[in-house]
């Protein structure tokens, strides 16, 4: 309650007031980290500051050079979001006497003069253009009673400012490609609707909470502090600005016709009461069970529908573009711990939410729908699987690869992942059960009698047979030499060159006797590792495995997953050959289904996390010899010699070579995936054209979001391929709409 | 004194979870499924009967980084898989013949003693049937 805030601020004034003299600079730095880090409770701290300001002036003017220092060394180190929390703070200690109005608006005087830079990405002046805007909730009240002219000189700047900036990068970020029933606003312009507004309604703000007006008489005899001329400090080549953003929106106030009103899409409440909800977010979500609890507890609750409010902003870092703040599980189980703290009310938000969602998949980007389909599927079997799936029964009679009966399929595949086949079978309708999963059983060609006509059949029998014994590597090759190659008439001496059928018979067999668990197929693979080394040694074996593979587990790509995965690093295929088996014709009937999207892209980040291991230990390598150096150099020995030096100079160089390596291999395999996704989508665009039908079909959609998300969930490591981008694929000859999508990538940091 | 110290040494560092309150029926796909929503795993190790060999209700989890298995701490533990709520746990590190229960019967210990009726767990406790 705020009588209570109230006494406890004017205790702890008095508190640390007395603790000053002993305590200053340990004082000092709880209050500048509590402004970095808790934004959400932004206006207790600022008024307890205030106090101590007015009880202790120098410590008031000490506070606010340190925040300036503070403020500096974010800007220095990119943490660009906490920059703003103490811009914010800053402004808001005008509003508690500890900073002079003026002297404000002259900060952001600087910070919006950041637009008139020459040859400065765009992403950096957004980025004081926001910090300034998104102060003026708090603060612009203030300002513009002291300094209106200043602050409508400003607001003009801002205006034009926001007219000629590029928003190529826009559709990339947004969750759905249509504007109905809620337009997905870019941040800066949605954030300056909503400051407009404010300036209409003469700057009358009234959510957010402020202690501050409680102890006015107080603070309106404090002495204010002048903030020092504030600089923003220059871009360097080593500035990363914070993406671009799009607001979610997918409630209004007709969605909740017995509660408290929303407040509007461009009030500044809105505004005010999403960032708070972020900031709880940001600071708790580690604790899950804290973070509902503070998202719960957030004041002005019976005014608001705090309810939708929390479901929304849950959903928009969910799937936010291109990537939520923090992992994906977290959100499951945080809507988890708010349904159990609100049994009677959130899950009807949750379910109303779903039901939305589902309404709106025909526009939904690919990448978000991703994203819903792993959340909805883990959510349902934290509750049994209960859903009505009767209401659904529209997508039963459109197309499969249509967005909606597309997306039920992949939930029941991802609730069957979590359960089991018969589950799945008994929670849908019967009507549904032509969305139902495959039952994942291994499919193997030479397990019948009937197929006993098949070439490589005796030689999988024998090799069954062997294994069953016991066999070794060497068993296996010796079987196998008598498979014969139909590629080749010639036989090679060793039978090491490409033959398909010894990989199938191996392969098949060898899969289908560890096809009881992942650990039996682990095993197998490690056991007879030497065999698929050998046999896969070539880029056409590499493909040929993974071929088989499939063929073997089609009914299971959880299996295809973790045996792809298994494969890559004990480095029976590599990456590209992965890349290559995706967009090969054999794929092509799986191509739109979410678990070959999850294979490629878990090979990526295995490829990026390889080239960061290499390169660490070259770094860690680095270090070693330097401060051997060091230890010699402080040493007045005189007879130590550079011969120390050797095997670590070795082992740099060996090192270097494997990291350039690495990086190449990289490099590549991005090359490999936008060369397919190019060949593949010109394809379909030249077809179309020459028969004359609509490019826009589910598969089309499906290809160019996926084409988007490669750029989007490894947009740092392709920053640095973009010249060979630009000249090498994506060349003005390109069909436009896939060009497009790579001016909406430059677009993104520009 | 030391072997407590270095106890905690290799539960700071360990990337490896005990996982409990599984069903008997819960398969390693299913706990992949689960798990492998914080991470890359690295190995599953069921937990097995030591008579029967048959899974009884436990696991192993080892991911590659330790940040992943800290993010199944704080995501996974204490939801659900089976309809149960599981229970997630340091581990120092798994070692052979960890995998087997430790109850005189074979299974885990708690399934000894238990008076409940569990029909994920073989139905009453040990000591009851």
């Amino acid at each position: 309650s705020n009588s209570s805030l109230e006494s406890n601020l004017e205790g702890l004034a008095g508190v640390l007031e007395a603790d000053l003299p002993n305590y200053k600079s340990k004082i000092l730095r709880i209050l500048c980290t509590v402004a970095r880090l808790l934004p959400e409770k932004l206006t207790v701290y600022t008024t307890l500051v205030g106090l101590l300001n007015a009880r202790n002036y120098n410590f008031g003017g000490e506070f606010v050079e340190a925040m300036i220092r503070q403020l500096k060394e974010c800007l220095k180190v990119n943490m660009y979001n906490e920059a703003v929390h103490l811009v914010r703070f800053l402004s808001d200690l005008v509003n508690c006497h500890v900073i002079a109005a003026p002297s404000m608006v002259a900060m952001f005087e600087n910070f919006v003069s950041v637009i008139q830079e020459e040859d400065v990405p765009q992403v950096r002046c957004d980025w004081y253009m926001f910090a300034f805007l998104s102060s003026l909730p708090w603060v612009g009240k203030e300002l513009y009673e002291k300094k209106d002219a200043e602050m409508d000189r400003l607001l003009s700047q801002t205006e034009s400012y926001l007219k000629r900036r590029q928003k190529i990068h826009v559709p990339m970020l947004q969750v759905w490609t249509a504007d109905k029933p809620h337009p997905q606003e870019e941040y800066l312009d949605c954030l300056w609707s909503q400051i407009q507004k404010l300036k209409k309604d003469r700057w009358q703000e009234r959510h957010i909470l402020r202690p501050y007006l409680a102890f006015d008489s107080i603070l309106c005899e404090a002495l204010q502090h002048n903030l020092p001329p504030f600089t923003p400090p220059p871009h360097t080549e080593d500035s990363v600005y914070p993406m671009p953003r799009v607001i979610f929106r997918m409630f209004d106030y007709t969605d909740d016709p017995e509660g408290p009103v929303m407040p509007g899409s461009h009030s500044v409440e809105r505004f005010v009461i999403e960032e708070n909800l972020h900031c709880i977010i940001k600071s708790h979500w580690k604790e899950r069970k804290t973070c509902a609890a503070q998202l719960l507890s957030y004041p002005g609750n019976n005014k608001i529908p705090l309810n939708y409010h929390i479901v929304e902003v849950i959903f928009a870092e969910l799937f936010q573009l291109p990537s939520p703040p923090h992992i994906e599980v977290m959100y499951t189980t945080l809507l988890i711990e708010l349904c159990k703290l609100q049994p009677g009310s959130l899950p009807q938000v949750l379910a109303q939410a779903t039901e939305m969602l589902y309404m709106r998949l025909d526009t939904m980007n690919t990448t978000c729908v991703d994203r819903f389909i792993n959340w909805f599927s883990h959510h349902l079997s934290n509750f049994q699987f209960r859903w009505s799936w009767e209401d659904w029964s529209d997508c039963l009679t459109q197309d499969l690869e249509k967005p909606k009966p597309k997306f039920v399929r992949e939930v029941l595949e991802k609730c069957m992942r979590l359960s089991y086949h018969q589950r799945i079978i008994d929670i849908v309708p019967a009507s549904f059960s032509v969305l139902s999963p495959a039952n994942p059983v291994c499919i193997y060609k030479y397990g019948d009698e009937s197929n006993r006509s098949l070439p490589g059949y005796t030689v999988a029998l024998c090799l069954t047979i062997a294994i069953k014994n016991k066999a070794s590597n060497d068993e296996i090759f010796s079987i196998l030499k008598d498979v014969p190659n139909p590629n080749q008439d010639d036989d090679d001496d060793e039978g090491f060159t490409f033959n398909p059928l010894k990989i199938e018979v191996f392969v098949q067999t060898l899969l289908h006797l560890a096809a009881k668990s992942f650990s039996h197929s682990f095993s197998a693979l490690a056991k007879f590792h030497e065999v698929f080394k050998t046999l896969a040694e070539s880029d056409e074996g590499k493909l040929h495995v993974l071929r088989v593979v499939y063929e073997v587990w089609k009914n299971h790509p959880q299996m295809i997953a973790v045996l792809v995965d298994k494969m890559i690093r004990t480095q029976i295929v590599d990456c590209a050959a992965v890349a290559n088996w995706i967009f090969s014709s054999e794929l092509a009937h799986d191509f739109t289904r979410f678990y070959i999207w999850e294979i490629l892209h878990s090979t990526i980040r295995k490829m990026n996390k390889h080239v960061l291991k290499i390169h660490k230990e070259l770094e860690e390598t680095k270090a070693r010899l330097a401060r051997q150096h060091k230890r010699r150099d402080s040493d007045d020995d005189d007879r130590s010699s550079d011969r120390e030096d050797g095997p670590l100079e070795e082992q740099i160089e060996r090192l270097q070579e494997k990291v350039e390596s690495a990086q190449s291999e990289q490099k590549n395999l991005f090359l490999v995936i936008f060369q397919r996704f190019i060949m593949l989508l010109t394809e379909h665009l030249v077809r179309c054209e020459t028969g004359g039908i609509d490019v826009f079909t589910p598969w089309y959609k499906s290809c160019i979001e996926r084409l988007q998300q490669i750029f989007l969930q490894h947009h740092q490591i392709i920053q640095q391929y973009m010249v060979t981008l630009e000249n090498l694929l994506f060349t003005a000859e390109l069909d436009h709409h896939i060009l497009a999508v790579f001016q909406q990538f430059c677009a993104l940091q520009a | 004194q030391g072997t407590r110290y270095d106890q905690e040494r290799l539960l700071r560092k360990s990337c490896t979870l005990y996982v409990g309150n599984l069903s008997f029926y819960t398969t390693e796909e299913q706990i992949h499924e689960l798990f492998g929503k914080s991470g890359d795993i690295k190995k599953i190790i069921m937990g097995l009967d030591k008579v029967k060999k048959t899974a009884c209700g436990f696991c192993f989890v080892e991911y590659y980084a330790r940040g992943d298995a800290e993010n199944a701490m704080r995501y996974i533990n204490g939801t659900r898989l089976d309809d149960r709520i599981i229970r997630t746990d340091w581990d120092a590190g798994f070692k052979e013949g960890r995998q087997y229960g430790r109850g005189r019967s074979g299974g885990q210990v708690r399934d000894e003693y238990r008076q409940d009726y569990d029909a994920g767990r073989g139905g009453y406790g040990k000591t009851v049937q």
